[in-house]
């Protein structure tokens, strides 16, 4: 804590409000305590075989209109090719550390080099890896890594192709956060589908104003 | 309703209020469609979790636990907070909030921001200071789109501008946006809205947010959303002041896994909502390089000192209570001249206004439970209702005023009335004959009063009383023969 924090008026009066209000001080010790007492009785193990995990993924994307193909470990750029070719997608962004071996020919891939949000909206899409994700909410999650990238290279281009290994696909929303738990620091994104209102008349809308187009590459 | 911030110092009471609401038989249909709809959707997805009940426990002890150790999370979120990059304000009042605000607008250098729909903002209607002190805030979610561009007031948690139908919205956005051949399709309209909105994401510098979370443990800040105009509010300017009161703390990171749970399917019926952001002071090449966190109070901590009341703080602002509410789904959420309408807001707000305003706002309600079964941390809103009650009047009858209070002296004699069996039946005696003036019959012989003088007209303004039974149950059971006939 700083000079300047702990002279501040108005944090030393909020904190005197609350300490009054609740009749005492807390620390770490007794915090840490009563956080452990609290009832967690949710589902917190897996109950799916890998499976049914993977299929209840696909599922879930599909009903977001995302396009998901699943493919072996070399065929990654083939299925590249394949879903910017449907999509009439060329001119395609990519963060820093994406594998090479992912990117076709006949395509112009550009590496970010921390272009501007209107170079950004240039594309025509994105490709990126991705962190981990949840087959029961259909949600995948990127975070600032090679690979991933910042997160404005995933917002501005209008069209998101995402690649998730099978190993980082969870059953639910607890072991996804699990597996985040240790690289939480970092810029996180989830993302369930392209981006969507319902703000006029309860009907839902897919794309505003993040990626309106969203695939999925599988990969084993 | 016109674009008069809903300031509860100033609205009028919610009888009021709602007697004109009810009468605008458009806005209802809206409001009751979008209610309808939105919990069919959360009623689905809900079923769909076999430890629904398990995650509202886990839910309402943290939200419990946090609120019992509420100065050490804040301390530790600011000195995480403070040692990932951002600058952490406390504020005490919306006052003090606004003028920290206005304060690093203008020390960002920019005249205008965009904006990520907050209630926090709203509950301290910080766009109108912000405009006085020459900046002007860009809305830049759909709705609060609509009720900027509008010059109208949201009537909704989640969904603020619920009681505009797709005829209305299109007839706003060909007005401000200069489009008159814009298509009425929600799809058409909000293409308009991604083209108005998009050259503003790309130029302006400063973004101002609420928070759903921030988390305790690492200092970060989580905000859940739809449309991605959050993400680019929180990713594209290069100054970002969030706003949060101080109930919005979380302790740990791994707490989320039960609110992500809880929040969406709770809020607009889905199994996520398309985005959450989680971010953590400031990341060289990724976002914002200057990151502010205001910390207000407000009187949240009045709320934390009530025992009974303190659960309202609880609350993660999903909006299901109001979905459920038979009384906001007849008159709309401006009815109730707060930002925070329906139940939740018939509890939050005559507390934050520390019970000087809004007093009418807990008898607001017929207290039939459906809020309490869907929230999501489950908080007893009837029971906070109740205790309300009694503390408002007790509050208008202390001391002297208390003798001249019509209310109180008619409870009062209802007391008495009902404390001797003597009383009591001389009561209804008394009131047999009183209605006979009163009693016309219909077709089929049954007496009905139609009008009630005075105060007691209030009840026969929205329906028919029937005349009392020529016989009570007690003058029958002792006529009845020893055979119970």
């Amino acid at each position: 804590m700083t000079a300047a924090t702990s002279s501040n008026p108005a944090r030393a009066e909020i904190l005197r409000r609350i300490r009054l209000a609740k009749g005492g001080t807390s620390d770490t010790a007794v915090s840490e305590a009563a956080w452990n007492l609290v009832a967690r009785e949710y589902r917190r193990t897996a109950v799916l075989e890998p499976e049914a995990v993977l299929e209840l993924l696909e599922d879930r994307l599909r009903d977001y209109d995302a396009h998901v193909v699943r493919v072996g470990r070399g065929d990654v750029a083939d299925a590249v090719a394949r879903m910017l070719t449907a999509r009439g997608k060329h001119r395609i962004v990519v963060p820093t550390g994406i594998a090479s071996e992912w990117l076709p020919a006949g395509f112009e891939f550009v590496v970010d080099q921390g272009m501007a949000a209107a170079e950004l909206d240039k594309f025509d899409g994105v490709l990126t890896g991705s962190t981990v994700a949840i087959a029961e909410t259909g949600t995948v999650v990127l975070q600032n890594v090679p690979g991933q990238g910042r997160r404005a290279v995933t917002l501005v281009p209008d069209y998101h192709l995402c690649v998730v290994n099978m190993v980082n696909v969870v059953e639910t929303v607890s072991h996804a956060m699990d597996r985040l738990r240790g690289t939480a620091e970092l810029p996180t994104t989830f993302f369930s589908g392209p981006s969507a209102t319902a703000d006029i008349e309860m009907t839902r809308i897919k794309g505003v104003h993040g990626p309106r187009h969203l695939d999925v590459i599988l990969v084993l | 309703m016109s674009g008069v911030a809903l300031d509860p110092k100033t609205s009028p009471t919610f009888p009021m209020a709602a007697k004109t609401a009810l009468g605008d038989t458009q806005m209802r249909k809206n409001v009751r469609h979008a209610t309808d709809v939105i919990q069919a959707k959360r009623a689905r997805v809900v079923a769909e979790m076999p430890d629904w009940q398990q995650l509202r426990e886990a839910g309402k002890q943290i939200r419990q636990h946090t609120m019992e150790h509420l100065d050490f999370y804040l301390e530790q979120f600011e000195e995480n907070c403070t040692r990932a990059g951002g600058v952490v304000h406390w504020a005490r009042d919306a006052q003090e909030a606004r003028r920290i605000v206005t304060g690093l607008v203008k020390a960002s250098g920019s005249e205008e921001v965009i904006k990520i729909k907050s209630m926090t903002t709203e509950e301290i209607h910080l766009n109108d200071v912000l405009e006085t002190a020459g900046i002007h805030a860009y809305e830049t979610d759909l709705a609060e789109l609509i009720i900027q561009l509008g010059e109208d007031q949201p009537s909704h948690i989640v969904v603020p501008a619920l009681h505009k139908n797709r005829q209305q919205i299109r007839e706003i956005f060909q007005r401000k946006m200069n489009l008159p051949g814009l298509g009425e399709t929600p799809q058409d309209l909000a293409d308009a809205a991604r083209v108005f909105l998009r050259e503003k994401f790309l130029r302006v510098k400063t973004g101002v947010s609420g928070a759903n979370f921030l988390i305790a443990e690492t200092g970060g800040v989580c905000i859940v959303e739809s449309e991605g105009n959050g993400r680019m509010c929180l990713t594209l300017p290069e100054t970002l002041i969030t706003i949060a009161g101080i109930d919005k703390v979380v302790p740990r990171f791994q707490d989320l896994e039960v609110l992500l749970q809880l929040l969406p399917r709770s809020a607009t019926g889905e199994r996520m909502n398309p985005y959450n952001s989680i971010w953590t002071g400031v990341k060289q090449g990724d976002g914002p390089q200057t990151f502010h966190v205001v910390l207000m109070d407000n009187a949240r901590t009045e709320i934390l000192a009530d025992k009974e009341g303190r659960q309202t703080l609880n609350c993660i602002r999903c909006g299901a209570c109001q979905n459920a509410c038979p009384v906001y789904r007849q008159t709309g959420g401006q009815a109730y001249g707060s930002v925070y309408a329906g139940p939740i807001g018939a509890i939050l707000t005559p507390q934050l206004q520390e019970l000087h305003h809004a007093q009418s706002l807990p008898f607001a309600s017929s207290l039939c439970g459906a809020c309490y079964e869907v929230c999501p941390v489950k908080i007893n809103i009837p029971e906070v209702l109740i205790h309300l009650r009694a503390k408002v009047v007790n509050q208008n009858t202390a001391g002297i005023a208390g003798l001249f209070d019509f209310e109180a002296a008619a409870m009062t004699a209802m007391a008495m009335i009902f404390k001797s069996e003597r009383r009591f039946r001389a009561a209804q005696r008394l009131g047999r004959m009183a209605e006979i003036p009163l009693v016309r019959k219909d077709r089929q012989g049954v007496g009905w009063i139609r009008w009630l003088p005075g105060m007691l007209g209030g009840w026969t303004q929205a329906r028919d009383l029937q005349e009392m039974p020529k016989e009570t149950f007690r003058d029958w059971w002792e006529k009845r023969g020893k055979n119970g006939n």
